[in-house]
């Protein structure tokens, strides 16, 4: 009897074509917009034009008499039920409709409910909103003066706009290190403010039943379960008569991770109107108000010996977070895991410090494929790198091969604790440069620059921790951050399988299938996956930072053995033997010694229906919840080519070579997409993509005109490598890939860039390299920072 | 009437005009009663319950609206209901028949041209605008002429694939016929 | 993202058109391609009572070259019927800038004269209008005027336009000699506004020019016509002296504001950079060919 074919059956390696795809192509994907429930009203907010002010008063009896409008709110109608105010997830609290003050143009203000959108938009143009605007902050460099007008003075006890002071590492080894240094190498750079922008926007549709008192809220969320234990806090509404349903999400990458004031707003209407009640926000509003990510500023420096080898790191710093403290991350981490950097390095000492601030903005700060500030530590890593290389007139290949963990070294422990997993970083390496041409590049940018032509080639290379996490660290909330997988088989052998993750566009319908028909040999497409409603889902914390393949896979892993072994358990009572002499292949087990005669898992699956020894209970199925014992630590290693045009600013990717080693690849089509949009979200960084506010707080970047997303004209075209180190502690050795891109990808671009113009002796231009920046630098010669405010004529 | 009852809706308000257009939409001719402000997008997603032309910006720069209008790709979004009166719609649920899906839609699966799926309808009828024109597009054709529907998932590399796939499928149908 | 109510009208001719227009005491706004217009009304910063629709007019799409060569652009000549033209061999500063208006899927509805009408001093169009000496052909109810481009843009988004006139035709003069010409812009991104962007136009007697135009957009708060700068080319030939005289004329009449896009200087300097560009280019073209 031939075995099965796991490639052929949809297993682990397979590029099996996407079971999303069949209703996407065919335009029935069922977004929250989509969806309309019988009497469903529609919900419009009203922000605020100016960044910082008190608010006098708000008139909203024009917008009442507007025909077809049904309901009318202000700060009043939520203080009155105490939801003016929400928790965040980092333990502070946001405002949901403003009371006293605005802090941040397009803060939400009013909120009209009515038959149709178009009247909601009628009638805010009614209310009228008397403001007594106050001195703006749009930088934390502005948030630290003495001078400055205190932001959150709505806290007790917040006298500063300093939200925290947060460190880690051996300040005391550090210091000796850099005394010691024959160099030190020091870069100071910003990374701007960016946004996730997903083409859809945040919306949720509320629908309180009064007469069963429950509440569903089909809404916008990579993490269901986080939001109807948030409602059930903040609304006081028991958990058990909540249902969040997610639907399908078009794109998330972080931006739908937190709890949005225009969520409870549209709760407590449905609540008040007896009603559903629909609200999509437009692009604008999702640009100016909702999560956003980076903006972070770095003191970034290096102790080295004159060989090469790094001594020691630091690190300072300073993050604006906009007015209220809500990144959505580990809890205890208050700036992520920016110590996460220098991971793939062997150094013996490090510190970080780390100072956050409230601004006039719009507040967020993680999000954005950014595995929780993971994308800022990599990219200060390898800035400072590339400074450091230039620095000690090393080759930045070399430079980084004789810092960069050997093979011998894992499991690694790092300067700040972290224990990384498995890698083969000099192979990657090998690969990348055989690829770009790095060994005659020298030349080439010699040549071209003698005829005028200005060649850089960037480097990039890291390795990030994904899956959080385990529970001895991580929470949010206190909620600890495991994930979980319900696997059920059918008496005809077909499955359906639910998890606690939420896919925006990852494929975990289609991939989650091929890890259960690699454990069971069940056909991929015997094997419906679900995700997302909360009533039915087992408790996730959701997608975001790259975690599902490495915890909620784990889950669907696990699920599937218990599954098997309760399987092998049926298999000796229908082969009559002993549990002892059964074997397994792909889908099959079978009598030692005797291979042809076996079970089917199919005939397994019948049996637990009809078929049960004695003392088994019947039925075939399993909820496995994974706590995960580590991280996992995928690696990149990315070369960039760019030719700058001198005249201009304006420079073009000649080549880009991506080198991913993320363990074990369960679908490699789908892990080679995920590579490609996340360089395009790096390139789209390093060269154009960036919110900014002038000096009285207005934001520029809220919308498709300001806020640069590259078309298929500007984006390079990428060229892939693969190299697989497996997981040794993840059940399929897999470790995950989604942020990896996003988070090697934008120093690749920059080193390139600042590498064509290293004869100026420009440091740094902070992103996005927009012409006019490199320009500058080009015939300065300075440093060009893109801190805000931008000033303008 | 064709429906057992019809039930009478509030009146509109005073002095609201209100005009019958009928537009073709995948073939069949829909008469809808708008106001002239009624955005195309919304006449199609709303009225006529075609959800899969998708909102995705207030600037006219992300095309997830993108139609064909006689022929020719438009966004949706910036034209008026009243502005189809008259004309033809294909939207992307007119893109299969019953029982086969275009080329193009086949492409966009096979050689993974999209991810969460929100650009795609709009991504994919550009596509076919373009094939009409050019059957056997460059690759830099190919992203000259879809620089108008923006994608933040796949980083547009196998949406050019998708597209280049459809083409050679389509020349070879053609060549059969 | 919803516009306000208006009223709406959706004639079948021009007549009917400055009826509606004469009757709406300037609260009406003429519709062609509307992907000016329908972003404004989706925003709100434009909400006129009423809409006059002129789509279903379709004596007016056309482009044509009449025979003594000049070029006749119709009110909902779209910009992709000049991008994918083959009728302007003459007009190569119009043929370039074509593909940059916009995005492809805007330039199927967008129009020509729709653009001239919006004014944004970021438009490619009237940069390219200027430079070529362009008109725009008004009809009201006291019958046709024509209306040089360079005094049809009164501000930014500021038409000379009557109240009860619509545009109904643009008109390009054929050059005397060859004409030559470029456009180039820097944006971006596809769909940007431009950081600047510079249209050269020119009639070319051998290799003297005779006549030279130019204009700029993105960098004042209007298209900026240095037809006066760009006249030094006029009697020349060119040679590196005097495509950087012409250059530098150019650049010293744009007007550019510091924002987030560059810094005045910046802007300037584009300005230059494009001119010497596009005048480089044609040099190289002329020598080739001869």
């Amino acid at each position: 009897m031939a075995p099965l074919d796991e490639l052929k059956i949809g297993g682990m390696g397979a590029s099996r074509r996407r079971v999303e795809d069949n209703r996407f192509i065919r335009g029935k994907g069922r977004y929250v917009d989509d969806i309309v429930l019988p009497g469903m009203l529609h919900m419009e907010i009203l922000r605020s034009p100016v960044a910082h002010a008190r608010i006098k008063s708000i008139d909203t009896s024009a917008a009442w008499e507007v025909p077809g409008v049904r309901l009318v709110m202000t700060g009043e109608t939520m203080a009155a039920r105490n939801l003016a105010w929400m928790p965040t997830l980092s333990y502070d609290t946001q405002a949901v409709l403003a009371t006293d003050k605005v802090r941040f143009q397009g803060q939400e203000v009013a909120a009209v409910i009515a038959d149709n959108p178009y009247i909601a938009r009628d009638a805010l143009d009614k209310i009228v909103v008397e403001y007594e605007q106050l001195p703006v902050i749009v930088n934390p460099i502005q948030a630290q003066s003495p001078d400055a007008p205190l932001i959150r003075d709505d806290k007790e006890n917040q006298t500063s706009n300093k939200i925290f002071d947060w460190e880690i590492g051996d300040k005391e080894a550090t210091d000796r290190a850099f005394a010691e240094a024959d160099v030190v190498s020091k870069i100071d750079l910003h990374y701007p403010r960016s946004h996730p922008s997903p083409i859809e926007t945040c919306g949720s549709i509320a629908d309180y039943d009064r007469a069963t008192g429950k509440l569903t809220v089909y809404m916008t969320s990579q993490a269901p379960h986080i939001v109807r234990a948030a409602v059930a806090m903040v609304a006081e509404l028991p958990e058990h008569m909540i249902r969040i349903i997610a639907p399908d999400l078009g794109g998330g990458f972080g931006n739908k991770v937190p709890i949005y004031p225009g969520y409870v707003i549209s709760i407590l209407a449905s609540i008040l109107t007896e009603r559903p009640v629909k609200w999509v926000e437009d692009k604008s509003s999702n640009l100016i108000s909702t999560g956003f990510g980076r903006d972070v500023y770095l003191e970034g420096e290096l102790a080295l010996r004159k060989d090469g080898k790094i001594l020691g790191m630091r690190m300072h710093t300073i993050s604006d977070h906009g007015a209220f403290f809500a990144d959505a991350q580990p809890t205890k981490f208050k700036i992520g895991l920016m110590h996460s950097t220098f991971a793939c390095y062997d150094i013996p000492t490090a510190h970080l410090l780390s100072e956050g601030y409230y601004t006039n903005k719009g507040s967020g700060g993680v999000a954005y494929r950014c595995s929780f500030r993971v994308t800022e530590a990599m990219f200060f890593q390898e800035r400072m790198m590339h400074a450091a290389a230039n620095d000690l007139g090393m080759d930045q290949a070399e430079f980084r091969r004789l810092n960069l963990v050997r093979d011998d070294m894992f499991p690694y422990r790092t300067a700040f604790g972290f224990l990384t997993d498995s890698g083969q970083y000099g192979k990657c390496l090998d690969v990348g440069m055989e690829a770009i041409g790095y060994s005659t590049f020298k030349q080439e940018q010699e040549e071209a620059r003698k005829r005028g032509k200005l060649l850089g080639i960037g480097i990039s290379t890291m390795t990030e921790p994904l899956g959080a996490g385990n529970s001895r660290e991580y929470d949010i909330l206190g909620i600890k951050m495991f994930d979980s997988a319900e696997l059920r088989v059918h008496m005809t052998g077909k499955a359906i399988l639910r998890t606690g993750a939420k896919s925006q566009g990852q494929g975990h319908e289609t991939t989650w299938a091929q890890i259960v028909a690699h454990e069971l040999g069940i056909p991929a497409d015997d094997i419906v996956v679900e995700e997302g409603d909360t009533d039915t889902a087992p408790f996730g914390m959701g997608t975001y930072a790259s975690r599902s393949t490495p915890v909620a896979g784990a889950a669907v892993a696990m699920a599937s053995r218990k599954i098997r072994a309760k399987a092998r358990k049926i298999a000796a009572h229908l082969l009559e033997i002993s549990e002892e002499d059964i074997e397994w292949e792909l889908g099959r087990f079978y009598v030692r010694g005797n291979q042809e005669r076996g079970v089917t898992i199919q005939d397994c699956a019948l049996a637990a229906y009809s078929n049960m020894p004695d003392g088994l209970e019947p039925g075939l199925e399993n909820t496995s919840y994974y706590d995960p014992p580590n991280l996992t630590w995928p690696f990149a290693a990315y070369f960039c080519k760019v030719e700058v045009d001198a005249e201009t600013g304006v420079w073009d990717v000649l080549n880009f070579v991506a080198v991913d080693d993320c363990g074990v690849r369960i679908n490699p089509m789908i892990v080679e997409g995920q590579v490609m949009g996340g360089l395009t979200e790096a390139y789209a960084m390093a060269n154009m993509q960036y919110i900014t506010f002038d000096e009285e707080g207005n934001c520029i970047g809220a919308n498709y005109m300001d806020y640069l997303l590259p078309t298929s004209w500007e984006t390079p075209g990428f060229e892939l490598h693969e190299v697989v180190t497996p997981c040794p502690h993840h059940p399929i050795g897999a470790k995950g890939v989604g942020e990896c891109a996003t988070v090697a990808g934008p120093a690749a671009f920059v080193n390139a860039v600042m590498n064509a113009i290293e004869h100026t002796g420009v440091r740094n231009v902070d992103m996005p390299l927009m012409p006019n920046r490199v320009y500058e630098a080009l015939q300065t010669g300075r440093n060009v920072s893109g801190m805000p405010p931008v000033l303008s004529d | 009437m064709t429906s057992l009852f019809d039930e009478v809706q509030e009146a509109p308000a005073e002095g609201v005009e209100v005009r019958r257009v009928t537009v073709n939409v995948n073939g069949a001719d829909k008469t809808v009663d708008v106001e002239p402000r009624l955005l195309l997008v919304h006449l199609l997603r709303q009225a006529l319950q075609l959800t899969g032309t998708h909102s995705g910006c207030d600037t006219t720069s992300c095309g997830a609206c993108t139609v064909l209008m006689d022929g020719r790709p438009v966004k949706s979004c910036t034209v008026l209901a009243v502005q189809a009166n008259g004309r033809e719609v294909e939207t992307v649920e007119g893109l299969a028949t019953a029982s086969e899906l275009h080329p193009i839609q086949e492409g966009f699966k096979e050689e993974h041209g999209l991810q969460c799926g929100f650009c795609t309808p709009g991504m994919m009828l550009s596509a076919k605008a373009l094939l009409e024109r050019n059957p056997d597009p460059t690759e830099d054709e190919v992203r000259w002429a879809l620089s108008g529907n923006l994608c933040r998932c796949t980083g547009y590399q196998n949406i050019v694939k998708s597209v280049l796939w459809a083409a050679k499928k389509m020349r070879e149908q053609n060549q059969e016929a | 993202m919803y516009p306000s109510r208006f009223s709406y009208d959706a004639p079948n001719s021009v007549e009917e058109v400055i009826a509606i227009l004469d009757q709406s005491g300037g609260e009406a706004k003429v519709m062609a391609g509307g992907q000016s217009l329908i972003p404004m009304l989706k925003l709100r910063f434009a909400s006129p009572a009423r809409v006059v629709d002129i789509n279903g007019i379709p004596e007016l799409e056309y482009h044509r070259i009449d025979p003594d060569g000049t070029l006749r652009i119709g009110a909902l000549c779209r910009h992709e019927d000049l991008e994918f033209s083959t009728i302007l061999g003459n007009f190569p500063t119009l043929a370039q800038a074509s593909s940059l208006v916009a995005d492809p899927i805007v330039r199927t509805r967008g129009t020509f004269v729709g653009s001239l009408c919006h004014a944004d001093p970021q438009g490619d169009w009237s940069a390219t209008m200027i430079a070529l000496g362009g008109k725009i052909v008004a009809q009201g109810p006291k019958g046709r005027r024509e209306i040089e481009v360079r005094d049809f843009v009164l501000g930014p988004f500021v038409n000379a336009l009557a109240f009860n006139e619509v545009a109904v035709e643009a008109i390009v003069p054929p050059a005397k000699g060859k004409a030559l010409g470029g456009y180039l812009k820097l944006e971006r991104r596809v769909g940007d506004f431009a950081t600047a962007s510079v249209a050269v136009a020119l009639d070319v007697d051998g290799d003297t020019v005779t006549r030279a135009g130019c204009a700029l957009a993105g960098v004042g708060g209007r298209t900026i016509d240095a037809n006066d700068a760009i006249s030094v080319l006029v009697g020349k030939s060119f040679n590196s002296e005097s495509i950087k005289q012409a250059a530098e004329a150019v650049a010293a009449a744009a007007e550019p504001r510091t924002d987030h896009r560059g810094s005045s200087s910046y802007k300037r300097h584009i300005v230059e950079t494009f001119v010497t560009r596009i005048l480089s280019n044609i040099a190289n073209s002329e020598q080739k060919a001869a």
